[in-house]
């Protein structure tokens, strides 16, 4: 009887450590415990600021941050990255497939980009299995709101509800946060077209032109010289192309890593359209950001 | 006997009830007021058990002031009357509560509209609609009468045929009616139809 007892807390040890996000660097926590000295000098460096803290995500550390959520940031910086731009007639979505082996199947639906509702749909920066989760509750939330209402859900209340969900995991339970960012596309009556982004801490707003995942900063920097209000749909699928072919670590770009989504009205009707393979290889041939076939190989 | 009827007229919408409050064959009073202002833009004319058209009407109502709260825009009037439907269909296979609604609104883009909402959830966008014993009268002389593009007065004229056709053919007739009306600058009460006050309470 007590063995098994000892089993099961070592097992619940174990678990705990692996549902934790870790420093991915010793440098960082360094650096964290070398600007606090008054804190961490007369303590062991295993007790340094960020080993104390990091390890729940419900609490605070003195400095006041919450470091589960900020490692989860950091494994975002990590994953393919995706880029969302707002025009006057539609939102462009534009993705990177990280193709981590050439041996692996390639999807024939889309990895990154996924329809939540009629109207709206998100691109993805992150844990995928975190984020399927996450997909489907939204997916909840938009058919539980035209079941009582009889309508589609307001975008920005769709984002809301997710980003709710998200941030209960920041302060709830001793779970780890979702390592998750999304990049929101969607069309309603009230507000039109709108373009929304959300990290793991919750926290989502409204933007023009957005950037997640690695080097997020650099297009965000390079979206922000570029945009311009007034943009057409195809002016902006030309900037997210351009923004990510600068961006991305491999130098040609092709349609096999690129995903390309666009959310806008047909005849009144809010439409999702995914770029097939095809067409995406000829849009990058005709925007110049790629050399034509001979290259490509 | 209860009476509560409405109508969509050119670019407004109107809801009109009894004002009686009965107890078996007692009248407690004459100036209860049926009709509740849902948000700015919305009416909700009720009829049914006395105790279940209050609690069941004020909860819509908290809910749309909650949505409108919570959301920063308000609920057109064909969710509100969605969500209602939804309420009482929820309700009907726990403890349902014994009232029949007609919600009338104004939305911009739609302009007005009414909704009839009985008490075992069955929803209808329709143009005219009535409830209660007075229903029996109210229908008929809205089939006889009725246009898509009456104008206020027309429509209040109609209204008043309707009272008038109820209070002289039905046996246990209401004596006073409230007309509220919605329209693009908002849900307001219009007039009263008394044909007697409530008796003054001595001063002691």
């Amino acid at each position: 009887m007590i063995n098994r007892n000892d089993a099961w807390t070592k097992r619940k040890e174990i678990q705990l450590k692996i549902n934790h996000f870790s420093p991915n660097s010793l440098q960082r926590s360094l650096q964290r415990s070398a600007s606090f000295k008054t804190y961490s000098s007369d303590l062991p460096s295993e007790y340094s600021m960020s080993r104390r803290y990091d390890s729940r995500t419900t609490i605070f550390s003195p400095e006041g941050r919450l470091y589960q959520v900020e490692y989860a940031m950091e494994a975002i910086g990590n994953a393919g990255s995706a880029i969302g731009i707002l025009s006057k007639d539609g939102v462009v979505l534009v993705g990177e497939k990280k193709v981590t082996s050439k041996l692996l199947q390639t999807s024939a639906s889309t990895e990154k980009m996924y329809k939540i509702d009629d109207h709206v749909a998100c691109a993805v920066a992150g844990i995928m299995s975190d984020a399927n989760i996450l997909i489907n509750t939204a997916r909840v939330q938009a058919q539980r709101y035209t079941y009582a209402y009889q309508e589609p859900m307001p975008v920005e209340q769709l984002v809301q509800s997710l980003c709710d969900t998200k941030q209960g995991y920041t302060q709830f339970g001793g779970l780890r946060p979702f390592g998750v960012s999304f990049l929101f596309a969607g069309w309603d009556k009230n507000y039109g077209f709108q373009l929304y982004m959300s990290d793991p801490s919750g926290n989502y707003s409204g933007w023009k032109a957005a950037a997640i995942g690695s080097n997020n900063q650099a297009a965000q920097s390079m979206l922000k010289q570029d945009y311009k209000d007034e943009i057409t749909r195809e002016e902006a699928v030309q900037l997210a192309l351009k923004v990510l072919s600068k961006t991305m670590d491999s130098t040609s770009l092709t349609s096999e890593k690129l995903e390309l989504a666009e959310v806008f009205l047909s005849n009144g009707i809010v439409k999702y359209q995914v770029c097939s393979p095809g067409a995406l290889s000829k849009l990058l041939v005709k925007f110049g950001v790629t050399q034509p076939a001979a290259d490509a190989s | 006997m209860e009476s509560v009827f409405g109508l969509v007229g050119k670019d407004f919408a109107i809801v009109v009830a009894d004002s009686s409050a009965v107890h078996s064959i007692l009248v407690h009073k004459t100036n209860e007021d049926k009709i509740m202002l849902l948000d700015s833009h919305k009416l909700m004319g009720a009829s049914g058990e006395t105790g279940d058209r209050a609690q069941f009407t004020e909860y819509i109502q908290k809910n749309v002031a909650l949505y409108q709260f919570r959301n920063g825009i308000p609920l057109t009037t064909a969710a509100a009357a969605n969500f209602t439907r939804g309420e009482l269909a929820t309700a009907l296979r726990k403890n349902p509560y014994m009232v029949n609604i007609i919600l009338a609104g104004y939305d911009k883009d739609i302009g007005p509209s009414v909704y009839f909402i009985d008490y075992i959830a069955s929803l209808h966008k329709v143009d005219k609609a009535a409830f209660g014993y007075g229903s029996y009268f109210a229908l008929s002389m809205m089939d006889r009468h009725y246009r898509k593009d009456m104008t206020v007065e027309e429509a209040v004229d109609l209204v008043d045929k309707v009272i008038i056709e109820i209070r002289s053919r039905l046996v246990v007739a209401p004596p006073n009616f409230v007309i509220k009306i919605v329209d693009k600058d908002g849900a307001r009460e219009y007039a009263w139809r008394e044909s007697i006050k409530d008796a003054l309470v001595p001063a002691v």
